[in-house]
């Protein structure tokens, strides 16, 4: 939609767009394509020199078995902490949107994860999961199960996915709530009376009319999971034992960091750049169409 | 429906409880831990139940710091903190309202050239190009520095698509109204736009401050000086000491108090905040 009525005058509104360009240009256009050219450039140790290298640092990147190694955790990671945050926060959608007194109530205390920061959760999962004193890790050593993560790799990857999903519960709570919402309770009487039960009704009627929901969380939430997540990881484990957790997005930041490889840093971010890239094309093609599945 | 009912509530209420539980529990026990003393929580047998040191660790925490950390103390941090998450929310909404004033109330050279300039920074967040822009911060000499803290995580589109957004819905006769009225642009902004756009603004605030307030990346990364570091931030180093223990119960009242202001702000903007987030992302 446009609008017709408009004011006329030359220079008003480049004044006003002036701040946001300016900013954008500096701190977004700027560095995203220095980016793209450290990443074609090999700098000298103390970082006087640099030469166009062509694509030897990206061939260097695939050459790593870290790399491999990163790509694939960053592959279970966000597999595992959508399906789990998406399921569970759906279940307790469902729940919610029940005509319940107390609904409101339930509301409030189910989003306020949301606000709390990345870091944080996984400071206070680390704290319960500690293995010398944490809370619940003594249950478990009890029980028999030698509970480490901090030397044992898959035992760190439950931890950072326990703190991911349950800061991400929130979240996806709220949208699939929004949604359910927005489901016209005729449909749902309609099909009752017809004899439907609640778990058929569920899958023939609700699910299919969620789904363009869940497609956007889905989408949103491997964008979270890559990024947001760092904080999680760095507080939890620091991408460790042994890189078990270490994922896409904490290897830029660790062999930038660390490594002083930014040649090597800015191929991994150019990478990071394309997936992102295609995942939010794929996102806008999809709810741009408002496809009913 | 047709289902008993009586049953079908006894079945929901009890899964959101357990919900609550799962949401709750690891803020219990960081709340428990800020009340006992060093040895009783590391020594794997913290009691479930309040200590007796809560004044005492709130106030180490906040104004002395860790003794054996020599860090800063949270109350500082917590300045930073406060100071980063407003400037970002106020630095976001001032250069959006704006824009998105430009980009609907003029017609000029460029117009939808502008908009996709400022729309295409939607798709790659800072974490992506971090070292480069740590680069411009650093060349700009902004490292340690609220500017340097802020104004790389303004540069976004979110707030222009939201204001842009709502701005299409406000009925064209109120333009044409003020411009009989004589109203010029600036009268426009201030005594129309400016009012119909409180609930938005206000909505944008909230989800721009939480986001402002849980930066971690940005800051660990231009912040070289502990006296400009954010609470967030600051909490992870509490945990690292190289030779001796972690204060826990000192991280434990960190944590809780990191977690304050943003949850207040959901629980009490709670309206405001679902509105904002469910507009913003869509």
């Amino acid at each position: 939609m446009e609008k017709s009525a408009t004011f006329n005058n030359r220079l008003l509104p480049y004044l006003l767009l002036a701040p946001q360009l300016v900013i954008t240009f500096v701190f977004f256009y700027w560095p995203a394509s220095q980016a793209v050219l450290q990443s074609f450039k090999r700098e000298d140790a103390f970082g006087l020199t640099s030469e166009f290298v062509g694509l030897e640092n990206y061939q260097a990147l695939f050459a790593q078995p870290e790399y491999y190694k990163a790509i694939w955790t960053t592959v279970v990671f966000s597999t595992l902490v959508a399906l789990l945050s998406l399921s569970i926060a759906l279940m307790f959608a469902t729940q919610a949107d029940k005509n319940l007194k107390a609904a409101p109530a339930f509301k409030t205390f189910l989003i306020w994860p949301y606000a709390v920061a990345p870091a944080i959760a996984g400071v206070l999962w680390i704290f319960m999961f500690h293995p010398s004193l944490g809370t619940l890790a003594r249950p478990l050593r009890v029980l028999g199960f030698d509970w480490n993560p901090l030397l044992n790799g898959n035992h760190a990857m439950t931890l950072v996915v326990m703190a991911a999903v349950w800061k991400q519960i929130s979240y996806n709570f709220l949208f699939f709530l929004a949604g359910l919402q927005s489901i016209p309770r005729s449909v749902l009487e309609a099909s009752a009376i017809d004899g439907a039960g609640p778990l058929r009704r569920f899958w023939t009627i609700v699910f299919p009319l969620l789904s363009p929901t869940t497609f956007f969380l889905l989408v949103v939430n491997v964008v979270y999971v890559f990024f947001d997540t760092f904080g999680i990881i760095d507080a939890v484990t620091g991408g460790g034992p042994a890189g078990a957790t270490t994922t896409m997005v904490y290897k830029v930041y660790a062999d930038g960091r660390l490594g002083g490889d930014l040649g090597g840093s800015a191929a991994q971010s150019v990478v990071l750049m394309v997936i992102v890239i295609a995942l939010t094309a794929v996102q806008f093609r999809y709810v741009e169409r408002k496809v009913q599945y | 429906m047709v289902e008993h009912r009586p049953l079908r509530d006894f079945v929901a209420y009890a899964i959101l409880t357990f919900g609550i539980f799962i949401v709750a529990f690891p803020v219990y026990l960081a709340l428990i831990a800020s009340t006992h003393d060093a040895a009783t929580v590391v020594n794997g047998n913290m009691p479930l139940s309040p200590g007796t040191h809560t004044l005492e660790n709130y106030y180490r925490a906040v104004f002395v710091g860790g003794s054996r950390t020599s860090r800063e103390p949270v109350g500082h941090m917590l300045i930073n903190s406060f100071v980063s998450a407003i400037g970002i929310a106020v630095g976001k909404i001032f250069i959006s309202i704006l824009s998105a004033f430009a980009v609907v109330y003029f017609r000029f050279p460029f117009r939808k050239t502008a908009f996709w300039i400022i729309f295409i920074t939607l798709m790659l967040p800072v974490e992506v190009r971090i070292y480069p822009t740590y680069k411009v911060v650093a060349d700009l000499r902004m490292l340690d520095t609220y500017a340097g803290l802020i104004l790389p995580l303004i540069a976004s589109a979110t707030g222009t698509l939201l204001f842009r957004q709502f701005f299409m819905t406000i009925p064209e006769e109120l333009l044409e109204a003020s411009k009989i009225d004589g109203a010029g642009p600036f009268r426009f902004f201030k005594d129309t736009l400016l009012p119909l756009s409180v609930t938005t603004i206000a909505a944008l605030f909230v989800i721009q401050f939480i986001y402002g307030w849980n930066q971690y990346l940005w800051p660990l990364l231009i912040t070289t000086q502990d006296s400009m570091q954010t609470i967030v931030t600051g909490i992870k180093k509490m945990l690292t000491t190289t030779d001796e223990l972690a204060e826990w119960q000192l991280a434990m009242a960190t944590a809780i108090l990191a977690m304050l202001p943003p949850v207040a702000v959901v629980v009490f903007m709670q309206r405001l905040f679902v509105r904002g987030l469910v507009e913003t992302e869509k």
